[in-house]
């Protein structure tokens, strides 16, 4: 049968004990000595790192410039990615032709993994920041595009019929009933990308980059150094997270003023 | 079919997309080797595509032939699916039948949750080296959260009737298992595992990309640093092939395992 929720002091307890049985497990694991500790450092290593590397650059920068150059790349590929997304899901939305023709090229590249452009990305761009922003705009763009796509398929036609009778053109009807009709949509649509697009960027910095938090990884991988690979994970985790609770934020406020 | 008119629609469909994979083709060729207009040191023309395909096909290209990477990639990530995923559903199942698990996990969960599964790779490879071990390891992490999360959801989504009626006719153990739980949460259960398929081929790509002797990402590395397009695009072209028939053989088993899902 499935329980009634926990009393609040019952639900800590359990909450606290399977936090500390992580930590204890983890720290056992490290102190007791059956692997080294540069191999597996105990957490507050982990913590410490984590807060030596702000301060102290590692491989040209300290953590929050290599953040700020990853966010940099997320944000061109992200924004590269909604400002061909959603024109285009439009038009395939409105023109037939478009959407037959756009669909199966769609299809095919859909399947290929993002991190799959890096050859491509290396041969066109090097180490430029065209290469991450190519494979942030391939695991951004589908959600996009396909969210737009299927906000617009799914406006009442009566809406679209109105528009047309009062002399709305092709345009007009996309930009004025469209678009707007989809942005519920499209807003989830664009959490979707955000999450597939900062977990590209990580694969992307892993290969072809010389700075940011995928970077610093590597780097940390070929010092053989856990605690920054950890610290670099632990960084990422937190940022995609807060990008993720933004976006939240907006689609909750579009949802409540459009009283879904 | 049943009746003349959507057949006709599907064939008419049909020849819609061949006609577009028709003209793409042709206008890559154009575009490439007829024109030179995009150089084909850049994007390979389609018949140099071919070429290497057939070149990997036969004489094999970075350490084997195209079958043996292929079948290389596919067993690596259907042996870490299948085991994450199985522990992944059952801890997921367990969470969402009991609240006194779901606060003893939530916090190991919490922190595993927003690492994308990429940011793995390197930590294995610290652990575990460039073998199969650090592959597996890397796929784990990809498909469980997935697995997880979605079985999770799935019994909490099972209308409370249907709980209320397990519990009077006194339905426990491994019974309301296998007749109540898994049955109820089983469509989210398939979603979750898709997505966790997705996860572990994209993740186990990336890792070979990063460090491996055989297999589809390093046929992509072996490419990229011999700069040979035309086989780029045909470990890229092989890479959305796979992943694509492990989507459809997973939706085959979906039809088995839940024949009575109306679709």
């Amino acid at each position: 049968m499935l329980e009634p929720k926990l009393d609040a002091r019952s639900f800590w307890t359990l909450t606290v004990a399977g936090a500390v049985a992580l930590f204890g497990v983890w720290s056992l694991a490290a102190l007791s000595g059956i692997t080294s500790r540069t191999f597996l450092p105990a957490p507050w290593d982990v913590l410490a790192r984590f807060a030596q590397l702000t301060v102290e650059p590692f491989v040209g920068h300290v953590l929050h410039e290599h953040l700020l150059s990853s966010l940099q790349r997320f944000g061109f590929g992200f924004v590269l990615a909604v400002i061909v997304g959603i024109p285009l899901g439009l038009l395939m939305a409105w023109f037939g032709w478009v959407d037959r023709l756009v669909s199966p090229l769609f299809e095919t590249v859909r399947f290929i993994a993002p991190i799959a452009w890096v050859p491509f990305a290396a041969l066109w761009f090097g180490t430029g920041i065209g290469g991450p922003v190519l494979i942030i705009f391939m695991g951004a763009f589908p959600p996009v595009l396909i969210n737009t796509y299927r906000g617009a398929k799914n406006v009442d036609r009566k809406y679209i019929e109105a528009a047309q009778m009062l002399g709305a053109g092709s345009i007009r009807a996309m930009t004025q009933v469209l678009l707007p009709a989809a942005v519920p949509s499209i807003v989830a649509g664009l959490r979707i990308s955000a999450g597939l697009g900062w977990q590209s960027l990580v694969g992307a910095e892993l290969i072809v980059a010389s700075s940011g938090v995928g970077y610093l990884m590597v780097k940390g991988q070929a010092a053989i150094s856990t605690a920054t690979v950890m610290s670099g994970m632990i960084a990422i985790g937190v940022i995609g997270f807060l990008i993720d609770v933004a976006l939240r934020r907006v689609q909750l406020v579009i949802e409540a003023r459009r009283g879904v | 079919m049943s009746s003349p008119a959507p057949a006709r629609k599907v064939l008419s469909t049909l020849g819609t997309t061949l006609g577009a994979v028709t003209v793409l083709l042709a206008l890559w060729h154009v575009l490439t080797a007829a024109t030179g207009f995009i150089s084909t040191a850049r994007f390979p023309a389609p018949l140099e595509v071919f070429d290497a395909f057939k070149q990997i096909a036969i004489e094999g290209y970075s350490n084997g032939r195209w079958h043996e990477h292929v079948l290389r990639s596919v067993l690596l990530v259907t042996m870490g699916f299948i085991v994450s995923s199985s522990i992944g559903v059952t801890l997921g199942l367990a969470m969402g039948a009991s609240r006194k698990v779901e606060a003893f996990v939530n916090p190991i969960f919490l922190l595993l949750r927003p690492i994308p599964p990429l940011a793995w790779i390197p930590l294995a490879i610290v652990w575990l080296g460039l073998g199969d071990a650090a592959k597996i390891m890397v796929i784990f992490f990809a498909a469980f959260v997935p697995s997880v999360i979605n079985s999770y959801t799935g019994v909490r989504q099972i209308d409370k009737p249907i709980f209320e009626a397990a519990s009077m006719l006194d339905v426990t153990g491994w019974r309301y298992w296998r007749e109540v739980l898994i049955p109820g949460a089983m469509p989210s259960i398939f979603t979750g595992l898709r997505l966790s398929l997705q996860a572990s081929w994209t993740t186990l790509v990336a890792a070979e990309l990063i460090g491996a002797l055989w297999g589809l990402g390093q046929i992509l590395n072996q490419a990229a640093q011999d700069i040979f397009p035309a086989m780029i695009l045909v470990g890229m072209l092989s890479v959305a092939l796979c992943g694509w028939l492990m989507t459809l053989a997973l939706g085959w088993v979906e039809s088995r395992v839940t024949p009575w899902k109306v679709r």
